[in-house]
């Protein structure tokens, strides 16, 4: 359970106390926490995930203890900013648009983004498809993006967690959604709870939104914080840990190319 | 209802969340609660205008938006308010401390009314009366004004104390991890939110129960030997 | 003088991105997004408030006068939905009806239950309906004993006293407790925006998760939540004064002749 400061002045004596980052210092990961198999909870409150996987090993080689941070999605780039942690490991794609606030260490994994619906649906994945049908996505992801832009005729229904747009999928009131393909098929199609839906067509085609992978974020200013992450990705790449992982939650490679 | 009590344990973690939430706004809303009547009921009209403004803030602004203003935005303003006077490096915003903040400004502008309305009930010659036998403020204050003041304020109290237990909820969708929070992941696993959603209002209304019991003793601790209509 | 004024909007633009604190050309630019939250509010707010009004004035009725066998389930009623939060309450009936399997295959769902547009108007009418038989009854039960007795001794039947005298009179007593309801019942529309419903705070919420912001969005919204409370305010006052000027205190003392 996270500890409550109740009194301004105790919090700000802590605060003080930890001064600035310096190697041995812990390493404060902001991850998510609903977006199984890269991040989730289990009953017992323990988090548990190929992104939480990442984080413990990046801090390991790092040689700085890890501190989850769990934070809602949508406000995750401005916890960011305000210093509620110092990186974000949470399946964050990298985009032109955040990159105008944030900075990325390189990619650790690229999926692409597909539609998924009801088997034999009856209407199929293209704008005009999708005209006056209900599309459901999760609230500040690349997916929303690619929604509005691709999409226009549809009715856009936003949700905080990805987890949430699944529960509305099965429930039928949505005729679509749009989210990274990976966790899709993981996360739900695999499932007892999607055998009665499928992908709607193709891997979508919007670089612009969907961006060239998921990476680290960091602020603008840790610069060195950036270049030392993406380090230990090339290194967890080089001797086998990231195989290790990948093979753990997926049945395929997820760097992409 | 097996999954119920399965997640018991998470559920009464969010529970005791939830009124530790609440005991700590109730705290803070006192405060600002006695602070607001007294500069409503000041000479000053200075301090009767920034009274007047904060009611009138809190009358027109929903909690909700209050709370997330508080935990999104100001989180950054109270960075760049540390990095300006350079008194702390990084103070956290979390969410327990955003719900006791909002929640807390909400209500103490409530019990601001609660209180101004029970401060002017009290009889003014009882107040002269006590000037008059030569007693300084503090005593005035302790033997005169605050047990009728209690007494007088107590069903507004009451009232605000409940509205304040419900409000509680709308912190989980902020994020903490409070009972509704819970219960909404649990029911979301096992794909049976109505039946945890049931038992959170269940659990809701045990919680105004009990509370109502708990004052209805201190109401009558507090009108010992008052005649009732 | 075209391109005067052109250059003019640029530099606002340049101005609310980099100098101001908040970047108010971005929320104008998203300002129409923001009234039709406005109308979304206003309207299943007034609608709510509308059907729970009407339903709580027999409910209100019946528990005045102890109705023998409906007077304990009105109060169960009243006290279930005054005892427990409205964001639970419309979990349950969003969220939670969704899970059985009757209620999704019932002719129900398709027009309404699956939709969240009625689910809320559902949840926030049952809710203003208990809150508001209890302050009715109440003002019911202070109806001055005098204007009944004159009522029974001009010869008016029960159901001709209770539309002549005794209803009007207690609208008018409650006309100040009723305001604040419908204040209470704005500030709770909040709830809107967790089940998917673009208000005045979905807006806000999109906003910020789209362009990555803290708290632009939020100022807007609290913006307009304001300025309706305002109003509602306003127009309650003019109410009062108009039905209740009568019980207002003299504002000179009649001087002795």
């Amino acid at each position: 359970m996270r500890k409550k400061l109740t009194m301004l002045g105790l919090a700000g004596l802590l605060a003080l106390a930890t001064g600035t980052a310096t190697a041995g210092d812990p390493l404060r990961v902001g991850v998510e926490g609903a977006y199984p198999p890269f991040s989730w909870k289990e009953a017992d409150g323990t988090l548990k995930g190929f992104d939480i996987d990442m984080a413990m090993e990046v801090c390991k080689r790092l040689n700085r203890e890890c501190v989850l941070v769990e934070q809602e999605w949508d406000g995750m780039i401005p916890a960011l900013l305000a210093k509620k942690f110092d990186t974000i490991i949470a399946s964050m794609s990298i985009t032109e648009e955040r990159k105008k606030k944030i900075d990325f260490t390189i990619k650790y994994y690229n999926t692409p983004a597909k539609l998924v619906a009801k088997k034999n649906a009856g209407f199929d994945g293209t704008a005009s498809g999708l005209n006056g049908k209900r599309l459901g996505v999760q609230r500040a992801t690349t997916h929303q993006c690619s929604a509005e832009k691709l999409y226009p005729g549809a009715e856009l229904v936003l949700y905080g967690t990805q987890e949430e747009v699944w529960q509305d999928l099965t429930a039928g009131r949505l005729d679509a959604q749009l989210s990274d393909s990976l966790q899709a098929y993981e996360g739900f199609l695999a499932l007892d709870a999607g055998k009665d839906f499928d992908f709607l067509g193709d891997a979508i085609d919007d670089i612009e939104c969907q961006g060239v992978g998921a990476g680290f974020a960091v602020r603008k200013e840790d610069s060195t914080l950036r270049d030392a992450l993406s380090q230990t990705i090339l290194d967890i790449r080089a001797d086998g840990s990231y195989k290790a992982m990948n093979d753990q939650y997926f049945a395929v490679d997820i760097y992409g190319n | 209802m097996d999954s119920v009590w399965e997640y018991r344990g998470l559920l009464l973690e969010g529970t005791v969340v939830t009124v530790q939430l609440a005991l700590a706004s109730l705290a803070l809303s006192v405060l600002l609660g006695l602070i607001g009547a007294s500069a409503k009921l000041a000479t000053n009209p200075a301090s009767r205008g920034v009274a007047n403004a904060y009611t009138t803030l809190v009358r027109g602004v929903p909690d909700l938006v209050l709370m997330m203003l508080l935990f999104y935005g100001g989180q950054q303003i109270v960075n760049d308010l540390g990095s300006a006077t350079g008194l702390w490096d990084y103070v956290e915003i979390n969410q327990f401390i955003a719900g006791v903040w909002s929640i807390g400004f909400v209500f103490g502008a409530y019990m601001t009314e609660t209180f101004r309305g029970a401060i002017l009930a009290i009889p003014r010659g009882q107040i002269e009366a006590g000037i008059s036998c030569g007693m300084m403020p503090l005593l005035i204050f302790r033997r005169i004004t605050w047990p009728q003041m209690v007494r007088h304020a107590l069903p507004s109290f009451t009232n605000n104390w409940l509205v304040l237990i419900k409000a509680t909820a709308l912190v989980s969708v902020i994020g903490l991890h409070d009972l509704v929070w819970n219960a909404s992941t649990a029911g979301r696993s096992v794909r049976e939110p109505f039946t945890f959603m049931f038992a959170v209002l269940i659990i809701y209304l045990i919680l105004t129960a009990c509370s109502d019991v708990g004052l209805r003793w201190l109401d009558r601790r507090y009108n010992v030997g008052v005649d009732r209509a | 003088m075209a391109e005067q004024e052109r250059t003019f909007f640029e530099y606002l633009v340049y101005v609310s991105e980099n100098h101001s604190p908040l970047d108010f050309m971005l929320v104008a630019d998203h300002i129409d997004k923001f009234f039709y939250g406005a109308l979304l509010t206003i309207e299943i707010t007034l609608l709510a408030l509308l059907i729970g009004g009407v339903m709580a004035v027999p409910l209100a009725i019946a528990r005045a006068y102890r109705h023998p066998w409906l007077n304990g389930p009105i109060f169960g009623f009243t006290y279930f939905f005054r005892g427990t939060p409205l964001l639970v309450q419309t979990y349950l009936v969003y969220y939670g009806l969704a899970q059985f399997d009757f209620v999704r295959e019932s002719f129900l769902w398709r027009p309404i239950l699956s939709n969240a547009w009625w689910c809320a108007l559902i949840t926030f009418s049952l809710n203003t309906a208990g809150y508001t038989t209890e302050f009715l009854r109440g003002a019911i039960e202070n109806t001055p004993k005098g204007e009944i007795e004159a009522a029974r001794a001009c010869g008016m039947s029960p159901a001709k006293m209770m539309w002549r005298i005794v209803l009007p009179s207690a609208f008018r007593r409650a006309l100040p407790a009723y305001s604040n309801e419908v204040i209470f019942m704005l500030h709770s529309s909040v709830v809107l925006s967790t089940i998917t419903l673009q208000d005045i705070l979905g807006v806000g919420r999109w906003l910020n998760g789209r362009y990555y912001l803290a708290y632009e969005g939020f100022i807007t919204a609290m913006l307009f939540y304001m300025v309706l409370v305002f109003f509602i305010s306003r127009g309650f006052r003019l109410w009062e004064k108009h039905w209740l000027g009568h019980l207002r205190p003299r504002e000179q003392s009649s001087q002795p002749v």
